[in-house]
């Protein structure tokens, strides 16, 4: 590892749950790159980057639930299914090409920004905004 | 019927999260919103919520595989603690169109990048 790497990965790690809170993902969308970065293969950044999101999304979730925006039973159903679709996840990281995987994950983030940034552009604007 | 869409969710959420390594918040998010109903801030704290439980089982799955790595997951993971707090913190004063926006712009950028790689 070079000198740099380790204030970079740092600042990094800081930026990803910076986006974990303002938009409530688990930070991985950054964690996987850096981890890359710092010469990590593709299954163990994935590995490792869901370890470092276990204490950013508890950080996060215990925020937004004293702000009142949690969902605890809808997050628990939601989150005991994703068990099964996890292992699931595994049995095909080990099995793919690292390349296939990541350009396949490039090709599914675009996608959704479309569909996401297209519904904002789409729906009129309201006064006040839902919050 | 929510329970079943709930499942169906968490399950969609599962395989992306060890297939990419992420918490799954990129489909849980969108589909929290559009098949749920929840608001946008709702819908990121609720997506927090699973993601815990997702990455935990996740991080398991792999650390039993011996793919997990410490000392990387600490260097990354201990400063996302300090902003994941501030990011909720800055989350309540955004409006939820904005957040919206801000959201496809990221995943577009990062999506290209890991394209063009």
């Amino acid at each position: 590892m070079n000198g740099w790497a380790i204030p970079a990965a740092l600042c990094l790690g800081l930026a990803a749950g910076v986006l974990s809170g303002v938009f409530g993902v688990g930070g991985g969308i950054l964690f996987v790159p850096t981890l890359l970065l710092l010469g990590l293969g593709q299954v163990e950044a994935a590995a490792t980057s869901l370890l470092a999101i276990v204490p950013t999304a508890a950080a996060g979730a215990l925020r937004q639930r004293a702000y009142g925006n949690l969902r605890p039973r809808t997050a628990l159903a939601v989150g005991a299914a994703s068990i099964v679709g996890a292992e699931l996840g595994v049995q095909i990281a080990t099995r793919l090409d690292e390349d296939v995987i990541r350009r396949a994950f490039g090709i599914l983030l675009v996608l959704v920004a479309l569909r996401l940034g297209l519904g904002v552009v789409r729906q009129p604007r309201r006064y006040p905004d839902v919050s | 019927m929510t329970i079943a869409r709930l499942a169906l969710i968490g399950l969609v959420a599962g395989v992306f999260s060890t297939v990419f390594g992420v918490g799954g918040g990129i489909v849980l998010v969108p589909l929290l919103i559009g098949l749920v109903g929840l608001d946008t801030h709702s819908a990121a704290a609720t997506s927090l919520g699973a993601i815990l439980v997702t990455a935990s089982a996740g991080a398991l799955l792999y650390a039993v595989r011996g793919e997990v790595r410490l000392g990387y997951a600490l260097l990354v993971g201990l400063p996302a603690v300090g902003g994941a707090i501030l990011g909720t913190h800055l989350q309540q004063r955004l409006s939820g169109r904005a957040l919206t926006l801000a959201f496809s712009v990221l995943l577009a950028v990062i999506g290209v990048r890991l394209i063009a790689l």
